[in-house]
This record gives structure tokens, C-alpha cells and sequence, in this order.
């Protein structure tokens, strides 16, 4: 596998979530890394508009041929919307798991939650030593 | 089946190959085995349309010979062995004496006296053990798991490709029947059988000649479209095709009779271990019934989820997952019979949320040209 590049203006959790912000609303998605490791993406369960969620608190599942992954939410706040192209199309989310494929938009509850969630290059570390682990 | 971390992980010849090619690994009955290359989809699909190879050496061979080999085997198994002809293979049941399973195994007859059983990977030590337990006969077990391995070529196109590598007429080797023949010039037990429900072979050899084999083949595969397949569509095709995995449809708790495979269950052979309580069970009628399902929305029910009739909890999922062939979501579950009629409406609790299913036949998937069982 090629080294991946984690958007650098976007912010990632060790359960392998991204996250985006603009302004006060900030997208979520899942990183190439937990694709990968899901494999073929089957089913994708989202909440509904409107939804109050939680930091750390699962809001979905993404489902793949083998396996059910929670989905974890790196902040709290409103669901403003729901990514519908999956519902048709999910194995989006092997193709563009960082761009087409996000999951959901979310209005911010408190914004300094997304400071404490690593970087680009933090997150690239831990996916570094993920992989060793694993091949070793 | 899980293993416990303590114990060390098997590996099969080929290994190192499997990583080379970038498979993603898992721990299936105490062995690392390949779960996927190109993604589980794509496997699944070369299968069903052209060709997938396997290593699947990790399955446990036990060779039984001597002249009381038949007998020996026709007490531990529960379908009737004395019908075999030299050249000819069986699915078949190793019993306990309750009527359940040890393990589901193919038995090859490669003579009079001799008998080759293919068991499950994590298994063969257990089942290698009950055998010699109930061995009051004039015949040998040998635990011959090391001396094999085995690769399944599976796919419309698997006897084109095979045939590409061996003088051994393969159209004469009807299923369920099998051949000794060189493949690429390494000596093999050529068996037209496979755990996909599509046509194809599994070969059996000296471990030796892994990665040569594994190697021709690809190589003999590649115009025709075959690609290397791990256990994940290995999963999903036997899922589609109906066909029962140990720790899942079947095991020490369940009988041939509710697994619905009353089809192996030879009752009129003669006494074997637990034909008595199956006999009972046949007469007094079964418990619950194993039957196949799809599900009624996009949700998928998996292993281990709740099955309910009516808000009562009747059982659980024995295996359930997509089916790529099939387009929807597709399982098996053990019902009471009375509830187990085509059609019926039952309710799978995925993570808490009840979401309706429909039983239908099974198998769901049948190639144009079934074969006969024998």
C-alpha cells in the first residue's frame, strides 16, 4: 500500500474518525486507514437529522462484508445533515473516504473539542506504528 | 472459532506468499490464513464468473487404513461409507455418541483398505483423537495433516485451468469423485469437490511443492481471469451455496437431523456412534430446524444475533452476511420447526433494533448445473 495522505487541514481520532471544520458546522468522515481495514464497504447507518451526539459516543456503523465497525464521534453537537450517496452507493467509502464518501455535517456544540484530536502528521504516526504492529 | 492467544499460530507452506501478494491475515482455528487479497467482493465475483485459487491447506487430513479401515470409519461417521467405490468421495458427519458433531468431513476411498478423511483445520487434533478412541477395529488412524496441503482451484473456469497443467482427464472425474494425477508434474490427489457450490477441484499434496504449485497455477489462471481468494469469500460462497461451517450450523450440540442433513444421515447402514439417539430423534421428530433467510431492509443480520417469532426469542443466527452473488442480505438460524415453513416472517435483533426477515429455501445459490450428491 502506497503511503496515504491525511488531509492536513483536517483533525483524527485514535478510533480512526476525521473530522473538518468551517466555521461552526464540521464534517465527519472515516480515514483510509479504517476503510482499509474494514474492507468492502457494504452498509452504512447514519443518524437522523437533528440527531444530538456526543464526543466518543458511536452515531452510526459502517458495515462491511465481514464486520460491523461503530462509528465514533469526535465532538458533540447537531446533525445538520446526512450523507445520502451512501445509502446507494457505500463502497464510496472505500473509494473516497476523505472526501466523497464523509458521513455527516454537524453544528458544533463546543468548538474547543477539536483542538485536543491530533493531526495530520500525529495521526500519521499512530497509523505508522498500527501497521507494524500488524506485519510484525 | 477462536483460539486462545496462548496457543501458537500454524502456518500453512505458504505463508510468506500470501503476505507477499499483500493479504490481509487472520486467525481462523488457531491458523494464519489469508481473509483477503484484492477485497472479498472481487474474489467472490471471480469465482462465481471465472476462477479463484485457495490455500486451504490448513484443513486436517486423517488417513485410516488396514483391513477393518470401512469399519472404522463407517462407526464414526454417519453417512454410509460401504456405498463408496475406490475413486469416490462423501460428505459425511464424525458422531459423538449423542448424534452430534465432531466435525463435518469429506471421506475418500482410495481403496479397500485405505481411507482419507479432510476435516477441519481447527479440529483435526480433536478429531484425530475420537477416532482413535472408538478404534476397536483392525485399522490404523494416522494424523497425516502435515504431510498435505492443499489448494482448491474453484470457478466455471477451474477445470480449463487445471487441465492446463496435467495429462489427467479431468472431464472424466465426475463430482465428488477424484483421481491420482500429476499437476505440474507434482504427484496430487485431484478431487472434483469444493465448498463454493461452483464446479471445481482441491488438490492434495506433499507441502513441498506449495509455492511451485500455487505459482503455475496463478500463472495457468491468469488469462482465464482467476485470482488468489482467502477465507472471506471462501465464507460468503459457501453461505450463498448453503453449506453448513463447523461452529457455526453445526457442532457438538446440533444433529445432522436439524442441520438438515438428513441426506448424510444413513440410519440403515448398521449401528454407528449415536445412530441410536438419532434414530429416536428421527422417530420422535426434532427440536429445531436449520433454515435459510433474507433479510427485508438494507440491514444485515449477522452470526450471533437474536432470532424472534412473534416477540418471542426462538434462537440465534448461525451465519449471515451480504450476498454479492445475490444482492441482498441472506443467513441461516436454527427455528422451531413448526415456525420453520417457506415464507415465514421472523425478526432478527440487530444491536437492539428489531429488523424483519423471511425464511426461504435454501441453498440460495444454485449454479445452472447442479450436480448430483452423492
Amino acid at each position: 500500500m502506497s503511503p496515504t495522505n491525511y488531509p492536513a487541514d483536517y483533525r483524527y481520532t485514535k478510533d480512526h474518525e476525521w473530522i473538518k471544520v468551517e466555521g461552526s458546522v464540521a464534517t465527519i468522515g472515516i480515514t483510509d486507514y479504517a476503510q482499509h481495514e474494514l474492507g468492502d464497504v457494504v452498509f452504512v447507518e447514519l443518524p437522523k437529522l437533528g440527531a444530538q451526539i456526543k464526543a466518543g459516543q458511536s452515531f452510526g456503523t459502517v458495515e462491511s462484508v465481514k464486520a460491523v465497525s461503530d462509528i465514533f464521534s469526535p465532538v458533540s453537537g447537531e446533525v445538520t445533515e446526512t450523507n445520502q450517496l451512501l445509502s446507494d452507493a457505500p463502497e464510496k467509502v472505500n473509494q473516497d473516504p476523505h472526501g466523497a464518501a464523509w458521513l455527516i455535517k454537524v453544528k458544533l456544540a463546543d468548538p474547543k473539542e477539536v483542538s485536543s484530536l491530533m493531526d495530520a502528521t500525529a495521526y500519521q504516526a499512530y497509523v505508522a506504528e498500527k501497521t507494524q504492529e500488524q506485519s510484525a | 472459532m477462536t483460539t486462545p492467544a496462548t496457543a501458537e499460530i500454524r502456518k500453512t507452506a505458504l505463508n510468506s506468499t500470501h503476505r507477499r501478494l499483500g493479504a490481509k491475515m487472520v486467525n481462523f482455528g488457531g491458523w494464519d490464513m489469508p481473509l483477503e487479497y484484492s477485497g472479498i467482493l472481487a474474489e467472490h465475483d471471480a469465482v462465481r464468473k471465472r476462477a479463484g485459487l485457495f490455500d486451504v491447506s490448513h484443513m486436517g487430513e486423517i488417513e485410516v487404513r488396514g483391513a477393518g479401515a470401512l469399519d472404522l470409519v463407517q462407526w464414526v461417521t454417519c453417512n454410509d461409507a460401504a456405498k463408496l467405490i475406490v475413486g469416490q468421495a462423501q460428505y459425511s458427519g464424525l458422531m459423538t455418541d449423542r448424534g452430534t458433531f465432531v466435525d463435518d468431513l469429506l471421506v475418500h476411498k482410495i481403496s479397500d483398505t485405505h481411507y482419507l478423511l479432510c476435516v477441519n483445520a481447527g479440529n483435526q487434533d480433536d478429531d484425530f483423537r475420537h477416532i482413535v478412541m472408538h478404534n476397536r477395529f483392525d485399522a490404523k488412524a494416522e494424523n497425516a495433516g502435515p504431510r498435505y496441503s492443499q489448494l482448491a482451484i474453484q470457478g466455471p473456469r477451474a477445470k480449463e485451468i487445471l487441465q492446463r497443467l496435467t495429462r489427467a482427464a479431468l472431464d472424466s472425474v465426475r463430482y465428488y469423485h477424484f483421481i491420482f494425477g500429476s499437476v505440474s508434474g507434482v504427484e496430487c490427489l485431484i478431487a472434483r469437490t469444493g465448498y463454493t457450490g461452483e464446479d471445481g477441484f482441491e488438490i492434495y499434496f506433499d507441502p513441498q511443492f506449495s509455492e511451485k504449485l500455487w505459482g503455475d497455477l496463478l500463472g495457468a489462471g491468469e488469462s482465464a481471469g482467476m485470482i488468489p481468494c482467502g477465507l472471506g469469500a471462501r465464507n460468503t460462497l459457501r453461505l450463498e451455496a448453503g453449506m453448513c461451517l463447523y461452529g457455526h450450523e453445526i457442532d457438538a450440540e446440533t444433529t445432522p437431523l436439524e442441520a438438515g442433513l438428513d441426506w448424510i444421515c444413513k440410519l440403515g447402514k448398521g449401528a454407528f456412534l449415536g445412530s441410536a439417539v438419532l434414530a429416536r430423534q428421527k422417530e420422535k421428530g426434532i427440536l429445531r430446524k436449520l433454515v435459510g433467510f433474507e433479510m427485508l431492509d438494507k440491514r444485515i443480520g449477522r452470526d450471533g444475533y437474536p432470532v424472534s417469532i412473534e416477540g418471542r426469542e426462538v434462537g440465534r443466527v448461525t451465519s449471515g452476511g451480504p450476498s454479492p452473488s445475490l444482492k441482498k442480505n441472506i443467513g441461516m438460524a436454527y427455528v422451531p420447526p413448526q415456525s420453520s415453513a417457506l415464507g415465514t416472517e421472523i425478526d432478527i435483533s440487530i444491536r437492539g433494533q428489531v429488523t424483519p426477515a423471511r425464511i426461504i429455501a435454501l441453498p440460495f445459490y444454485k449454479r445452472s448445473q447442479e450436480p448430483e450428491k452423492t
